[in-house]
């Protein structure tokens, strides 16, 4: 028997799904109704996931609305990737949408309807017919409610075919043998403090982004990118970690968004002068600008010290002269959102906002079918046995460097069926479970007993706080050279400093400040690939903008970024432009 | 409240959406200490809720349906405050 401690109970399962969002439930539902003996592990019940907060719908070219196909889905979702997206993975996706949308239906999914009882779809920025000519409809949804209604329906589906849940348990480290063979997780029990090794043929990891990694992210709380951090003290590499999706107008300190309608009814942005900077920055449609336009004259000005607030970390949306009435009646929940969130009346003052992150487009690398791969012996896409990714931390690539809106939800579907095709596939060929490596539950044991007897140590909450400041100062929407270096020394200073937190409270029963603290050494390392990948990245393509590198350069930088814990070190791959059988959509200049 | 109780709720209290769990986070700091068993449960009753049926409560969209004890509604007056 390993050495996983000696009282370190042992489970067996064919394969574990880490993380039960749309991603995970999607996996386990085709792995349970194979006949999968499958344990999903999900530190909340599953429908308080946060593929709950997804609005936008799902992409896919049914072709509802009038003509679609899956050409032009690709051809709006290669260049919406300003060209970093692979096209075969992105091929894979667009054709295999609509069949995925139909399942969710069959599955119950309360999709809006036309008169005819076909889906209806919504428009939505980005999406286009006949490349790029003129808008399509290509977003299915379930009312405003569309993460949240597929979530119910794959849940509900799950528990139908048998799924076996471990709500409240966190999973920890991830367990390789000396071939780098994945055989399963260590996990938390929260309801007993109790560690438990979770031993499988197949892991797969669901587990959602990283956003609070940032001080102003629309992620919730729960989003602290615990599968990167355990690739990562795995040594698998994170992939493009340096794009992230922002938006121009986050209420600041908090992170809830005030919708871009607040600007197109006349609200416009000021510094800490007063001045109406867009002004300078966009003559003709100042406030109006384009996202992108925004963020980056937003971003300047708190850069060059014009920013407000007691830190001058954010600018002010001014709509107080718009009127009580047309604020109450053409932007409803708006006062309500500035009141909650930002202590502040719109109708008397402006409202503190700031670039706030919303979507990782990075991740953990795999090919199309979900499987984790990275370099090996000159093959820059070795798959790593037994081990598969899926969702907002898996990196296919589909969204490159911006993600066209809508493919979250698409890519989640998709690749969560993918991943669990592919795993029922290797456990076909792969019968025998192999045994547990000595090591196999060291690595976390050995962290939790650091929390246990770290004395004079520093409060995770703290550490999580500067963390969180720093990415959003040094790393933000708009990339300075100084700040980015400056960051990576700062970002290295605080991760040291995460090896030293300690925990007041050490009891075992539903220690949230443990959970915190075992959290927080996965944002760090998401943090730190971030920064250090956005530093080395002398270009601006999609989400990434350097004020000293305007414009894409494909010469030297149309690759993958690979970003290794150990030394951050980083590595490179090359962008594959081969469709699967359609043409390569060769790169070329964005423009909307 | 002990420890393991408010731990316990303070982990039922992260939510899907960032909205919730900015107010209930808040509600904890506030006004954890003086929750009472009646008042507990009537916190915990509103958790149950889905996350988006919980935000449209929180933020005033919607009303609690009438006829629940006392307590579930002066419970939402607090957090409506948050």
């Amino acid at each position: 028997m390993a050495n996983v401690g000696r009282n370190t109970p042992v489970r067996k399962f064919d394969a574990i799904v880490v993380g039960a969002g749309g991603a995970g439930l999607r996996a386990a539902l085709q792995l349970s109704e194979a006949g999968v003996k499958c344990a999903v592990l999900s530190k909340v019940f599953p429908t308080r996931s946060h593929t709950v907060a997804a609005q936008g719908g799902v992409g896919a070219s049914l072709g509802n609305m009038g003509e679609d196909n899956w050409n032009w889905h690709m051809y709006d979702t290669v260049k919406g990737s300003d060209w970093l997206g692979d096209q075969d993975a992105i091929e894979f996706m667009v054709r295999a949408a609509p069949e995925v949308v139909i399942e969710l239906e069959h599955f119950g999914m309360p999709f809006d309807r036309n008169e005819d009882g076909t889906i209806y779809q919504r428009p939505f920025g980005g999406h286009s017919m006949n490349f790029g000519e003129k808008p399509v409809q290509r977003s299915c949804c379930a009312a405003d409610r569309t993460g949240h209604a597929m979530l119910h329906a794959l849940y509900q589906r799950n528990v139908r075919a048998n799924t076996q849940f471990f709500v409240e348990w966190m999973a920890l480290d991830l367990i390789r043998d000396p071939s780098g063979q994945v055989l399963g997780v260590t996990a938390l029990e929260m309801e007993t403090g109790e560690v438990m090794v979770f031993h499988a043929r197949a892991t797969l990891f669901a587990t959602g982004g990283a956003g609070r990694i940032y001080s102003s992210t629309t992620n919730a709380f729960i989003n602290t990118g615990d599968g990167l951090g355990m690739a990562a003290r795995a040594g698998i590499p994170l992939e493009d970690m340096e794009f992230w999706q922002f938006h121009p107008t986050g209420v600041a300190g908090a992170g809830v968004l005030i919708t871009e309608g607040v600007r197109g009814e006349g609200g416009y942005l000021l510094n800490k002068n007063g001045e109406r900077f867009m002004e300078r920055y966009a003559p003709n449609l100042k406030d109006l600008a384009s996202r992108d336009v925004v963020s980056r004259a937003m971003a300047t000005e708190i850069k060059e010290g014009r920013g407000a607030g007691k830190e001058g970390d954010c600018v002010l949306l001014k709509l107080d002269h718009l009127g009580a009435e047309v604020i109450d009646k053409r932007l409803p929940g708006i006062r309500e959102i500035a009141k909650k969130f930002a202590n502040v009346d719109p109708v008397k003052d402006p409202i503190p906002v700031v670039p706030t992150v919303h979507y990782q487009m990075g991740g953990i690398p795999t090919n199309y079918h979900g499987e984790v791969v990275v370099p090996k012996n000159g093959n820059a896409n070795s798959v790593v046995p037994g081990f598969y990714a899926a969702g907002e931390c898996g990196c296919a690539s589909v969204h490159g460097a911006n993600r066209l809106g809508t493919n979250s939800l698409t890519d989640l579907l998709v690749f969560g069926k993918a991943s669990g095709n592919s795993i029922i596939r290797y456990l076909k060929e792969n019968p025998g479970l192999k045994d547990l490596p000595k090591d196999a539950g060291d690595r976390s044991l050995s962290r939790l007993a650091r929390l246990e007897s770290q004395t004079n140590g520093e409060s995770y909450a703290e550490v999580a706080k500067d963390m969180r400041r720093t990415m959003q100062k040094h790393c933000g929407v708009f990339r300075f050279p100084d700040t980015l270096a400056d960051g990576v020394k700062k970002i290295r200073e605080i991760s040291d400093r995460v090896t030293r937190t300690e925990i007041k409270d050490k009891s075992k029963v539903f220690n949230t400040a443990r959970i915190e603290a075992l959290e927080l050494d996965n944002l760090i390392e998401v943090a730190r690939a971030t920064m250090v990948s956005a530093d080395a990245r002398t270009e601006s393509r999609g989400a990434h903008d350097r004020s000293d590198h305007h414009g894409r350069d494909d010469v030297n930088w149309l690759k993958h970024t690979l970003w290794y814990k150990e030394g951050d070190r980083l590595d490179y791959k090359p962008v594959n432009l081969k469709p699967l059988t359609a043409e390569s959509i060769e790169p070329k200049v964005r423009t909307y | 409240m002990d420890v393991v109780s408010f731990n316990r709720l303070r982990w039922n209290c992260r939510r899907g959406l960032l909205e919730n769990d900015l107010v209930l986070e808040k509600f904890l700091e506030r006004h954890a200490e003086s929750l009472d068993d009646v008042h507990l449960a009537a916190l915990n009753t509103l958790l149950e809720l889905d996350d988006n049926s919980l935000w449209s409560l929180l933020s005033g969209r919607t009303e609690y349906p009438e006829g629940s004890g006392a307590e579930i509604y002066e419970i939402l007056a607090l957090l409506r405050t948050c």
